[in-house]
């Protein structure tokens, strides 16, 4: 039976099941010591002294001046150090260590710090640290906007959201052979490697051992590394294991989280709909430190114009700095910011023209052969009129919609599409590898892509076993060890099944051809092990310019439509969600319950930053750093999901496959606001909040 | 303290006012037991106290003693839940799975989709959106 294709035993899930997969917090080494991070209380200022204070004994006290190398944790910038030494830029911010053996009397040491205070920013508007400028230009907007009828114009917000892994970061280091090995938490083990090489310099050896991961979302693909290297730093002072698990509220309080944004729109559009010249502006809080912040709004501005062909189009993009904890990366990564913005722009070009929402995106839409804002021409695998007409049919939405009028209940919609795998040449310069291993009983997978949830073992287990011909079983994955796999490039940018699978199918042809008609088992008895290793070649046609943003900015879209049924309390703003219809085109599923698992968990995710998720920012930090009220979707919040899996295969990905993770995120927020409005509220922001929804009304 | 963990009878010299969640996953050695939030929010400890479902995270240990603890290791590795959960994709991450199933225990066969969501509702999951979960539990408590 092929495995492709199939609902084959997840590899991780009898283990999950049964309690016995090993997380980091369950991982214990002899003469452990669990670590601190002392934090600064200030948003903005100089730190002048630093006292630990009490009973000192058997504490190991480390601070950036026990950094062997370089202070700073190496990413696209090298601005973020590990450690404080004077300049504190956000609260939160890290500044000395602790590791003690017992637990009790490591919590009970008190530090005080002594600050010159400066007065802090806050605003993003106000911010002229600028991390970050994008600007994409096609045809010409001014006269675009001089053939237009009508300009509409509008402003959309959208705030911070927090991951919400329910298991907290955490990693442990441990000393060996004169360096350090890492086990942890993480989603992109090679980045913890770069990270820890600047920190301890070339020549002190480190591996990275990834751990089961309960949960990413984006939320451990760079903030891992930061803890990697305290831990690190700790195990060396000390000559020990030393095993930091941030609790909840240090979590939320101190790592990333999705950027906010401001996204203004000044669109052209013609009677009967069309659009004739888009202007956008995109403006994103970055936080203190630069991080992924780049890359981010370039998905954001590459996406800020909507799966919508327009003739003339300009987005203008900056992430700025301000001084609170960095932002950064976070499924959908820019992109449910800016489509968020698109989507209830169009809402209200509808709205101002007297159309319906299905009919102004259905002119617009891109079809294949269109030009995409970047000039990038969609090919046959573009979907956005197959989504959008499957999810009006099945929704019954246009009857819905007269419907509702009039009554607490209300329908919306939103149309998106999501780029997968890096941006533009981004592939190309990371140029990933992946390894199979010919064993006693089949192949091992050797690559450092992370399971971390979404099924990366049991969909590349599944690649490999179809295009090597053997059984789904005799197909291992080894777990993600730096100093073992090869480097398969990050686990992100919805590019695990799209690109990692794809070397992996090329491995397993190659591997194939060497094997010469006999079974793996039957090769190694006679002739031993042996190993393949591919490089992963974009597709020839890509073009991409990195100076002027033009070009073929991904090799292939998964494309959405999704409708939000609410009812409204119009005496408390309450807004509860009935029924949300998912209907998304991702290629082909390489295993369709767990594709469908990741429609129905972007989806809640989505739900939540539409209705629920409100990060109150209070001097700089986090002021409900918990989750009795950072409230994020229970069973009773999250509506019924209809989720349909259309397809339309990409040639260039494995059995046809696009890249999913990241898509289903990008469309709730937009679905329910619209819903809303069309409920007689002009919102215009998420959360969606009862309170933002009282103001509204008054509007 | 005295209780009977998963069926035998077990004795801890932990502080009493321990949390029941540190005494099982450090004195017990039974880390399939996980800490999501710490404050009885995300139901990731969840274990049954008596028959019933707690956070094992803000119960001291003292209150358990006499009592009848099970955790997700006192359900071996071959119950229906365990395999739906892996068959119906209901475990993703894994780190919620050992508490939703130790909620789940307690329904009554044929579940409504409510009894199911109602028994759920202190049982954070991010990555599933539930539906997966109730499928698994659904099957698993089919009479």
């Amino acid at each position: 039976m092929a495995a492709v294709g199939n609902n084959v035993p997840r590899k991780d899930g009898i283990g999950k099941a049964t309690g016995k997969a090993r997380y980091a917090d369950d991982l214990a080494f002899p003469g452990m010591l669990y670590g601190r991070t002392v934090r600064s209380t200030i948003a903005k200022g100089r730190v002048r002294s630093v006292k630990v204070e009490g009973d000192t004994t058997g504490l190991t006290i480390a601070d950036h001046r026990d950094i062997p190398g370089r202070n700073v944790c190496d990413l696209i910038e090298q601005d973020q150090p590990f450690l404080v030494e004077k300049d504190v830029r956000h609260a939160a911010e890290p500044i000395l260590l602790l590791a003690h053996e017992s637990r009790e009397r490591l919590n009970a040491v008190t530090v005080a710090i002594d600050y010159e205070e400066q007065k802090p920013l806050y605003d993003p508007e106000q911010s002229d640290g600028i991390f970050k400028h994008i600007d994409i230009v096609k045809g010409n907007v001014d006269r675009g906007f001089a053939e237009a009828d009508h300009i509409i114009e509008g402003t959309y917000r959208t705030g911070h959201q927090e991951h919400v892994y329910i298991e907290p970061n955490g990693v442990i280091a441990v000393p060996e052979n004169g360096g350090v090995a890492v086990y942890g938490s993480v989603q992109c083990p090679f980045y913890v490697i770069k990270a820890l090489k600047s920190l301890l310099g070339a020549n002190i050896p480190v591996r990275v051992i990834q751990t089961e991961t309960g949960g990413g979302f984006g939320g451990k693909e760079e903030y891992p590394s930061m803890i990697a290297g305290h831990a690190t730093i700790l195990a060396l002072k000390s000559g020990r294991p030393v095993k930091i698990i941030y609790d909840r509220v240090e979590d939320m309080v101190a790592t990333t989280k999705r950027h906010p944004s401001i996204v203004r729109h000044r669109t052209g559009v013609m009677r009967d709909g069309r659009l004739v010249a888009m202007d956008v502006d995109v403006l994103l809080d970055g936080g203190a430190y630069v991080t992924l912040s780049p890359v981010v709004l370039s998905r954001g501005c590459i996406h800020a114009a909507g799966p919508y062909r327009c003739e003339n189009v300009r987005i203008r993009g900056r992430a700025v700095a301000t001084n609170t904890p960095p932002n950064g990366a976070f499924r959908g990564f820019g992109a449910p910011q800016t489509q968020f913005a698109v989507e209830v722009h169009m809402e209200r070009i509808a709205e101002e023209l007297g159309l319906d929402p299905v009919t102004v995106r259905e002119m617009n839409a891109l079809r294949p052969g269109d030009a995409t804002a970047t000039g990038q021409i969609m090919r046959d695998d573009c979907s956005a009129l197959m989504v959008l007409d499957e999810a009006v049919r099945r929704t019954d939405f246009r009857r819905k919609r007269e419907e509702y009028r009039g009554t607490n209940r209300a329908i919306g919609l939103s149309l998106f599409y999501h780029g997968a795998g890096f941006t533009g040449s981004g592939e190309r310069h990371l140029n990933s590898k992946a390894r199979l291993d010919l064993t006693e009983r089949g192949v091992r997978i050797a690559v450092g892509s992370t399971e971390i949830g979404q099924g990366t073992r049991t969909m590349h287990a599944q690649i490999v076993a179809d295009a090597l011909g053997i059984p789904y079983d005799d197909v291992e994955v080894a777990q993600p060890d730096t100093s073992v796999v090869a480097d398969s490039g990050p686990t992100v940018a919805s590019r695990t099944c799209m690109v990692v699978g794809k070397i992996l199918q090329e491995c397993a042809v190659e591997m194939k051809q060497k094997l010469n008609g006999l079974a793996p088992a039957e090769y190694f008895a006679r002739h031993g092990e042996f190993s393949v290793l591919q490089k992963y070649e974009p597709p020839d046609w890509i073009q991409w310019d990195d100076h002027t943003y033009r070009g073929d900015a991904y090799a292939s879209y998964g494309w959405g439509c999704d409708v939000a049924e609410v009812e409204l309390d119009r005496d408390t703003f309450e807004v509860k969600p009935i029924q949300l219809t998912a209907v998304q085109e991702f290629g082909r599923p390489i295993h369709p319950a767990l594709a469908r698992g990741q429609i129905e968990g972007g989806t809640a995710q989505g739900l939540g930053y539409a209705l629920l998720e409100r990060v109150v920012m209070r001097d700089g930090v986090m002021a409900n750093a918990q989750l009795t009220n950072y409230v994020i979707p229970t069973t009773l919040d999250t509506p019924d999901l209809d989720v349909v899996m259309l397809e339309n295969p990409y040639p260039g990905g494995p059995f046809g496959a696009k890249g999913l993770g990241e898509l289903p995120m990008d469309g709730p927020a937009p679905a329910v606001v619209n819903a809303l409005r069309h409920a007689g509220l002009d919102v215009r922001e998420v959360p969606a909040t009862p309170e933002i929804l009282a103001t509204c009304a008054s509007r | 303290m005295r209780f009977t963990l998963n069926g035998r009878p077990t004795e801890v010299h932990a502080h009493p006012m321990s949390r029941l969640l540190d005494v099982l996953r450090e004195e017990c050695a039974l880390t399939g037991t996980k800490e999501g939030c710490g404050e009885g929010e995300c139901g990731a400890c969840t274990v049954l106290v008596n028959g019933d479902p707690v956070c094992s995270c803000i119960v001291p240990v003292s209150q358990v003693d006499g009592a009848d603890v099970v955790t997700i290791e006192g359900l071996g590795d071959d119950h229906a839940l365990q395999h739906l959960f892996m068959n119906e994709v209901g475990a993703q991450c894994g780190i919620c799975t050992p508490g939703m199933i130790m909620a789940a225990m307690v329904l009554q066969p044929n579940p409504s989709l409510d009894d199911v969501k109602v028994a759920l509702a202190g049982n954070l999951c991010r990555c599933t959106g539930y539906s997966a979960i109730y499928r698994a539990i659904m099957k698993a408590k089919q009479a």
